[in-house]
């Protein structure tokens, strides 16, 4: 089949190319809605930590301009994804500084900003905890009392009392017994910071509450139809009552995943009815009040034999979930299925929790928990190599999972090659030679780390879509799923395309904006699943249109329908040779002989997925039939310069190489595989700082510094490996996420071999590398 | 307080009332409805609304709308006017240095106006070019490739 695709496995075009150079693309904040437009601002609390005694907006409401204020008293009902553990305006407790605990609707932007300073709110402050491992022992400040009585889905483990929001458990094998087999063990701790997605488009979100109940959200989302069901939920709005209208997203990452200011503005709206309310976060509240990535405290402890035989991991990771954690428990739950990074061990306690902690909401991010953990476990695998004597590439090798391995959770792993990964890899940057230094002052090293994810979701999140043929043999393909810079609908246009036996130029995506009154369900646009899954319901839908057009054909022609075909646009018959042209007869349909009747009619195709094979894990052991559909496994090598007079890194080039499966757009998955490379470089110099209030100072682009085109590697070379998962169109599977997830650890890895020095948390900042240096005694 | 203006936008000229305090950025957008110039951070710090005031690249968010008075304001709606693409632009399709398009009004924008200044520039200088135009999704690789590319048309 592979071999005789026309379109998919091509590098076409991306669809979205030309309305996005000419400044045509509509985002949210394009948007016109009018003179009538109000405007919301949010008040951000300036506590950590603190219960709210009363609030007093008189004086705001006062202001000329101002039409109305809202806070928690307006939103009690609970809201969240896998745990309802917050409601839409805090009701009697703020749990980080700039959290939304009221927002203003006012005729205009700046009156709005005004009328916040007149909101007079009592706090009555309460000790505050900002780490998790600090966060998740006995006698902690407790940020949520009422744990125990919050909804949760039936994988995730609360336990009440605590602030531990998740507690994933991995048993199997037996640990103890396996430390004295052992030649060399490491036990560390590596962590890292909270960062931010920083998309370039910030959050911007309008609503409009009618008179008559309907309720429409504009708002720049990855998540049109997860938030329609939590916010439909929460203030009890009938589900086909609320609209989502969601344009081009200018950037997600998982910031614009599941819900963040979009709840909030929808109430604000309710108090204007017949209105359209906007909020658009300025960079500052991206900074304070948008979602970031978790913290993480990890405890490691990994042992192997004298021949270089992965024993025995321990490990134990606390990520720092924020105030609240409704959809960060999810990332300690895949920290967890997947703890042991994509090595092969048959020793393993693992124990991952999600813990509350007064700053911001730690929730979906690129990656999904796995940057967090291969940060230690890939520096970790260096040093064991190391104190075997054993070279890094050989040693990954070696224990990596291979397909059909019993992986950690006890499944089986599905078809992967990630040691052709790693081969390619260290190819690439000319594993075991040394380079020189381009100038004096300047020490050069090589650093590999490899890497596994799976999707990360709930069992069972559909997708679906819809074809609709025009006279012309043009096809409007429907679908959910978001255009997020990935590429997704230039994908599926491929996918509908090759499948219909369609040429690709005949292909119209109609899908901007994603819109929940018309377009087909889809659950989110995150953990990489559009290709998958998207993918398999257009492909689901373009087979259920060709069979359709062929039927129509074979009862015209009187011909078996297993002798027709679609290609480039004709039905063609194998058997009789002749021809029917798609145009008008996907539309009109076709007569009978003599006109005596006719056949067909319009041609519209619909088809849905949704996986139906994955299983609950033992809540004790973590073990289970099937944990996730599939992983996706990848290596990445870096070579670097360090300067020795600043402690400044230069990434000089990054080989990355992935295996998706199968490509259905090769060059698309190399601009992830570099963007991703240069994002996860950027990664490893990012960090939220706090002040001793739990503040975060650094909230400018100018403080927290993104990279740029002169930081950026001057080489990036992708590399595609292509081995078909069975339950992925054409064999395809995901990388969006994964081509950012190990870049820190090889940088890591790197400045080891150009100095001898380790850093343990991130960021790998030019003080940090240092002051390592002048430990180490390598600068005086 | 209202203040009249009169400026030349993409070749049309314009005479507006506009507040002491509103930028070029906001004008443009919401005032003219020429959206394709994006609102990234408001602080000069991302490069999302670079325009061409009097053919040199600057952040439309860091002029105030009365210094426009005058003066020649060239944005993204202008690089197609005449129906076809610009090399710019061609070239940003043809190396796929677009992924969400957020960045890339702005982006071209700062390569017109440096391409303007230096038609033959080296990878380095290109780099070193659009370093305030901030890009998160990818990595500015084929930015840079496609600004070299289209440079050779241009030139």
């Amino acid at each position: 089949m592979a071999n005789d695709c026309t379109t998919v496995g091509k590098s076409v075009p991306r669809i979205d190319a030309a309305e996005k150079v000419t400044g045509a693309v509509q985002y949210v904040d394009d948007l016109q809605f009018g003179p009538s437009l109000l405007w919301g601002k949010l008040l951000h609390s300036p506590h950590a930590h603190a219960l709210i005694k009363s609030i007093n907006a008189s004086r705001a409401l006062a202001l000329p301009g101002v039409k109305a204020v809202v806070s928690g008293k307006d939103t009690p009902k609970p809201i969240g994804l896998y745990l309802k553990d917050r409601t839409i305006f805090p009701v009697d407790r703020v749990r980080f500084v700039g959290e939304p605990v009221a927002g203003v609707v006012a005729t205009s932007e700046e009156i709005a900003e005004q009328a916040l300073s007149l909101i007079e709110v009592k706090y009555e402050l309460l000790p505050a905890v900002y780490d998790p491992y600090e966060a998740a022992q006995p006698g902690a400040p407790l940020l949520h009392p009422d744990l125990g009585k919050y909804e949760v889905v039936n994988f995730i483990f609360p336990e009440p009392g605590t602030n531990i929001s998740e507690h994933f458990k991995l048993r199997k094998g037996n640990v103890e017994a396996a430390w004295p087999q052992c030649s060399a063990i490491i036990e560390d701790i590596y962590s890292l910071p909270q960062i931010q997605h920083v998309p370039i488009e910030p959050h911007v979100a309008v609503a409009r509450w009618d008179k008559d109940g309907q309720v429409t959200l504009w708002a720049a989302s990855q998540s049109p139809f997860a938030q329609r069901d939590l916010i439909a939920q929460s203030l009890d709005i009938p589900h086909g009552n609320l609209r989502v209208i969601a344009p081009y997203v200018g950037g997600g990452f998982g910031g614009k995943a599941g819900i963040s200011i979009e709840a909030n503005v929808v109430v604000m709206a309710r108090a204007v009815k017949g209105t359209p309310v906007k909020v658009r976060m300025t960079r500052e509240e991206e900074f304070l009040n948008t979602n970031v990535r978790q913290s993480l405290f990890g405890r490691y402890k990994i042992g192997v034999d004298k021949e270089g035989n992965l024993l025995a991991m321990e490990v134990a990771y606390y990520f720092g979930g924020g105030g609240y954690n409704e959809y960060g428990t999810n990332i300690a739950r895949a920290a967890g299925y997947s703890c042991t990074g994509p090595y092969d061990c048959s020793n393993v306690k693992g124990d991952s929790h999600c813990v509350y902690t007064n700053t911001q909401i730690g929730s979906a991010m690129r990656g999904f928990g796995m940057p967090e953990i291969h940060w230690g476990l890939e520096q970790i695998m260096d040093r064991l190599a190391d104190q075997i004597g054993m070279d890094r590439v050989e040693f990954r090798k070696r224990n990596c999972v291979r397909t059909g391995d019993t992986i950690v959770t006890g499944m089986k792993m599905p078809n992967i090659d990630l040691v052709k990964c790693i081969d390619l890899v260290a190819r690439g940057i000319g594993w075991g030679k040394k380079e020189a230094a381009t100038g004096l002052n300047k020490c050069r090293g090589k650093g590999i780390a490899i890497m596994w994810k799976a999707p990360a979701m709930p069992p069972n999140p559909g997708s679906s879509a819809i074809i609709r043929f025009n006279e012309d043999a043009t096809a409007n393909v429907f679908v959910g799923g978001q255009e997020i810079g990935q590429g997704s609908f230039t994908v599926m246009a491929q996918i509908a395309a090759e499948t219909l036996g369609i040429p690709y130029e005949s292909i119209r995506m109609t899908v901007n904006p994603v819109d929940t009154r018309y377009s087909p369900y889809e659950w989110q646009t995150v953990a990489s699943r559009l290709t998958w899954s998207m993918g398999n319901a257009v492909k689901a839908a373009a087979e259920d249109a060709r069979f359709k057009i062929l039927d129509t054909v074979a009862k015209y022609w009187k011909e078996d329908i297993k002798d027709l075909d679609i290609k480039d646009g004709v039905v063609v018959s194998y058997k009789s040779e002749r021809e029917q042209p798609l145009k008008k007869m996907v539309v009109y349909g076709l007569p009978n002989e003599n006109f005596e009747g006719w056949q067909g009619g319009p041609i519209v195709g619909s088809g849905k997925f949704m996986p139906t094979y994955v299983t609950n894990l033992d809540a004790e052991t973590g073990q289970g039939t099937r944990a996730v559909v599939h992983y996706t496994v990848g290596a990445q090598a870096v070579d670097l310069e360090v300067d020795t007079e600043t402690g400044v890194i230069e990434v000089l080039k990054i080989v990355s190489a992935y295996d998706v499966g199968k490509a259905i757009n090769p060059d698309l998955v190399l601009t992830q595989i570099e963007g991703g490379a240069v994002h996860g470089m950027s990664s490893a110099f990012e960090g939220y700082i706090y002040n001793d209030k739990g503040l975060m100072i650094n909230h400018s682009l100018v403080d927290y510094k993104i990279a740029t085109s002169m930081d950026a590697p001057r080489k990036i070379q992708g590399e595609i490996v292509e081995s078909a998962v069975e339950d992925g169109p054409f064999g395809a599977r995901g990388v969006g996420e994964h081509v950012m997830v190990q870049t820190a650890p090889a940088m890591a890895n790197a400045l080891a071999d150009a100095l001898g020095i380790r850093i343990n948390r991130l960021p790998l900042s030019a003080e940090k590398v240092y002051l390592a240096m002048l430990e180490k005694g390598i600068v005086k | 307080m209202l203040h009249e203006i009169t400026f030349t936008v993409n070749d049309e000229p314009v005479t507006l009332a506009v507040k002491s305090h509103h930028t070029l950025l906001r004008v443009l957008r919401e005032q003219l409805g020429l959206t394709g110039t994006k609102i990234g951070c408001e602080n000069g710090e991302c490069g999302a609304c670079t325009i061409l005031m009097d053919g040199e690249p600057v952040n439309g968010c860091m002029v105030l709308a009365v210094e426009a008075d005058g003066h020649k304001i060239e944005t993204v709606e202008n690089l197609n006017k005449s129906g076809e693409l610009h090399p710019l632009q061609k070239a940003f399709v043809e190396k796929n240095a677009i992924q969400c398009g957020f960045c890339t009004p702005g982006m071209l924008m700062m390569a017109k106006g440096y391409l303007a200044r230096n038609p033959h520039p080296t990878e380095d200088e290109v780099r070193q070019a659009i370093v305030g135009n901030l890009c998160r999704c990818t990595g500015y690789i084929r930015i840079v490739d496609a600004i070299l590319d289209a440079a050779k048309e241009v030139a």
